[in-house]
């Protein structure tokens, strides 16, 4: 099983996206806009902890007008820095801001079949399968749900894919999918199972969870109350706004990142009232809407800016940030997912998102392919590299093999160059051969990484709970089964 | 004077002006123009260019839904002088929409009720996290021709096929079609479910429907 864990760690490029004045701006149209439109929060629950919080609450329409320093308040609570554990130590994931993880995409409902090529839907096999090569590569730091379980029933196969993930990998552990208190409840029970005790899961948080926000402006009442479980757990929790320009969003970018400001603060403001220093995260996969359809794009100029500028505003709260990145909206891998996922993922990285998710799946986060899987690390690990800059010291500087090669000649024998080699970046699947050898058969990153993806998938079989464990998780999900069975 | 305001009209509604729509209809009818005349020849004609551009690439979404408001904005005005007179507009067909329930994914639904209106049917949208019931009570007091049911999620997807079920069991399933779509949803789980029809797109569910009504 994996030891360690490629994340991009104190970068040396950093970029600039919105000034101190900005995102002061942002900020108070953010909180102008609470205050005086509102949000809803369609969850009694939520509505009951906001006016004990001062809100103005609406019963009927659900909608809170919070005063702006109950907000900033509220959000001073959340702890700037925390920990996603894995099961393994050595595979913890500190969110303390010098560090990008990038994690697998999540939620896809179609799988390309690694070995007969077809489409098809998504089962708890696919799951665990998926999990597994996820967990033999270096660069994915954790798994977000990736794909359905569409074999198992609708009310318990969110946690039928927490089991499947967490019986092949030690690896941290996000959902998505949970969307009600109940199944909420037995997907923390799983995890103190594992944890050893909720003092352990609290401590050591193994699993994290993701909401979405409905913008503009709401929230979904599922969402709201399986979050506020979730935080009295201790894990930490996010809430993602996916506000669209055009659609679900103002046009502009300006007042697209308002919207969805206003949706993730309100919601993270929450928790804190009900949980003062629940850990909790900024999340945002914005973008904009495709003009001629209306569809989720997922890659764009447009999201690529969101992606630096959500970053920002995060680091002005103080809170970690998830940033959708990757997802390429591409039917299969080739220059539409190049482009995307490593542009958005640049600029993610550029400014530092804690959290990137993304990797492995086409089609605006719909269909999982393990070619776009392995791509996805392989742009990973040339972000990596590049991310590591330039060290300008005497080592690096190497005057005395200058020196000792002189003009003309090469540095191919040189010790300095033996000893620091392995730094330089090998790709595995950029396709660097002579022309002639590439003649032959014209293959290149995708069949390579088919085949790569393949091996895993034959040789590679990690377990990461002992029998007893995995009796004791079947048992909690039969048990709810039997007790939310429709 | 009449081919003035027709020309206003059409121009109205290329131009995504509603208001000016509805103040050229207001001024029609005051001028004592006929109802039917006024859409057919200033509203329809305005419409088909706004949908050509459309098709064509020039239009975006936007101007679509904007010349669609213009329209629905007369239409408040023409409605009771067509009662008057015993009048109606031709419809292609009646649409009963809705997100099934437990799910709250709204645009796509709506982009999808939106190009109905906009070819000619009568949507009757519902929202969203629309409960298995209400479609029923709703098909039993319209008999529209058709059910569109969206469904974004594959927990929610289910619930296409309970909506089918409760139709057979109200006694409505041989009455209406239903079509379905929404991200996960593909042609096998249509023809799974027992759905008559399945759209990929919005522009797709206009020529499913057209086909399902004529059938
Ligand atoms: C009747 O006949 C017909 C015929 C054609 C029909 C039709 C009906 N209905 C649709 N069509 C077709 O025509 C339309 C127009 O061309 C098309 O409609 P679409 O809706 O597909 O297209 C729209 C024009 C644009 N597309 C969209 O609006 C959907 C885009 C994606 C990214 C998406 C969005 C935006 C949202 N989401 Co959600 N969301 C995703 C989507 C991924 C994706 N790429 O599709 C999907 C569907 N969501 C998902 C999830 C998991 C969730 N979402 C949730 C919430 C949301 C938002 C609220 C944030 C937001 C919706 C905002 C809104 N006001 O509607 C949650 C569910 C809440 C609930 N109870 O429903 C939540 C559970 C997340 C959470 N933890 O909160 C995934 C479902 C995965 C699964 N396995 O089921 C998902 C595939 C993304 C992912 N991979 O994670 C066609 O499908």
């Amino acid at each position: 099983m994996p030891n360690k864990i490629r994340s991009v760690h104190d970068p040396r490029i950093s970029l600039n996206i919105l000034s101190k004045e900005d995102i002061e701006k942002i900020h108070t149209a953010t909180l102008d806009i609470i205050e005086s439109v509102g949000v809803r929060f369609p969850s009694h629950k939520a509505l009951d902890i906001l006016e004990a919080n001062h809100a103005v609450v609406d019963r009927e329409k659900m909608i809170a007008k919070i005063p702006g320093e109950v907000i900033e308040e509220a959000l001073s609570k959340a702890p700037p820095n925390y920990t996603l554990a894995a099961l393994e130590p050595a595979l913890d994931l500190p969110l303390d801001g010098t560090y990008s993880h990038l994690g697998t995409d999540g939620c896809g409902v179609e799988i390309l079949d690694a070995f007969t090529g077809e489409r098809r839907r998504t089962t708890k096999q696919d799951v665990s399968d998926v999990a597994r090569v996820a967990d033999y590569l270096d660069e994915i730091a954790f798994h977000w749900v990736p794909i359905s379980a569409q074999d198992c029933p609708p009310y318990s196969r969110s946690l039928h894919e927490l089991e499947a993930i967490w019986k092949v990998s030690k690896k941290h552990l996000q959902t998505e999918s949970i969307i009600n208190e109940n199944e909420m409840q037995t997907a923390i029970e799983m995890a103190v199972a594992i944890a050893g005790g909720k003092d352990a899961l609290r401590q050591r948080p193994i699993l994290s969870v993701m909401q979405c926000t409905t913008s503009p402006l709401s929230h979904d009442g599922g969402s709201l109350e399986a979050g506020l479980v979730a935080a009295e757990a201790g894990l930490p929790i996010g809430y993602m706004t996916m506000a669209s320009c055009a659609t679900t969003g103002p046009v502009t970018l300006a007042g697209n990142l308002v919207v969805g400001n206003a949706e993730v603060i309100s919601a993270l403001a929450l928790m804190e009232m009900a949980y003062p220093g629940c850990p909790v995260y900024y999340a945002a996969a914005q973008t904009a809407a495709d003009l001629r359809t209306g569809a989720y794009t997922g890659g764009g100029p447009e999201d690529f800016l969101f992606g630096a500028a959500t970053n920002r505003l995060a680091d002005f709260y103080n809170v970690p940030l998830s940033m959708g990145a990757f997802a390429t909206g591409a039917k299969e891998p080739g220059w539409q997912s190049a482009v995307e996922n490593s542009l958005s993922a640049f600029m993610a990285v550029s400014t530092l998102s804690d959290m990137l998710l993304g990797a492995g799946l086409l089609h605006g986060s719909r269909i999982l392919s393990y070619e776009m899987l392995m791509l996805d690390a392989e742009i990973w690990s040339i972000l990596c590299a590049t991310f590591e800059g330039i060290i300008v010291d005497e080592e690096n500087l190497a005057l005395d093999v200058i020196r000792s090669v002189g003009p003309g000649g090469n540095f191919l024998a040189q010790k300095h160059t033996k000893k620091h080699m392995n730094e330089r970046w090998l790709p595995r699947y950029m396709d660097r051969r002579p022309y002639n050898v590439w003649e032959q058969k014209k293959d290149g990153a995708r069949e390579w990484a088919l085949q790569d993806a393949q091996r895993i998938l034959r040789e590679y079989h990690p377990q990461a709970l002992d029998e007893k464990l995995i009796a004791e998780l079947d048992r909690i999900i039969k048990a709810h089964e039997d007790k939310f069975k429709p | 004077m009449s081919q003035e305001f027709f020309a206003k009209l059409t121009q109205s509604l290329v131009d995504g002006d509603p208001d000016a729509t509805f103040e050229y209809t207001k001024g029609a009818l005051a001028a004592g123009i006929e109802p039917m005349e006024i859409i057919k020849k200033g509203l329809i004609p305005g419409m088909n260019i706004v949908g050509d551009k459309f098709s064509s690439g020039e239009y975006f979404l936007p101007d679509l839904i904007i010349a669609a408001d213009g329209m629905q904005k007369a239409m408040v005005l023409l409605e009771p002088e067509l009662l008057k007179r015993n009048q109606a507009v031709e419809s292609a067909g009646t649409v009963i929409l809705g997100t099934v329930k437990g799910d709250i994914h709204e645009i796509g639904k709506s982009l999808v009720g939106t190009m109905l209106s906009a070819n000619g049917f009568k949507v009757h949208d519902l929202g969203v996290d629309v409960a298995i019931e209400t479609f029923i009570q709703k098909a039993t007091e319209i008999k529209p021709d058709i059910i569109g049911l969206s469904a974004l999620l594959t927990t929610t997807m289910v619930n296409q096929r309970e909506v089918i079920k409760a139709l057979a069991n109200a006694g409505l399933r041989n009455k209406i079609k239903v079509m379905v779509g929404g991200a996960p949803v593909t042609r096998s789980w249509a023809e799974e479910i027992g759905a008559d029809g399945y759209a990929e797109d919005a522009m797709g569910a206009v020529q499913i429907a057209r086909q399902l009504v004529s059938k």
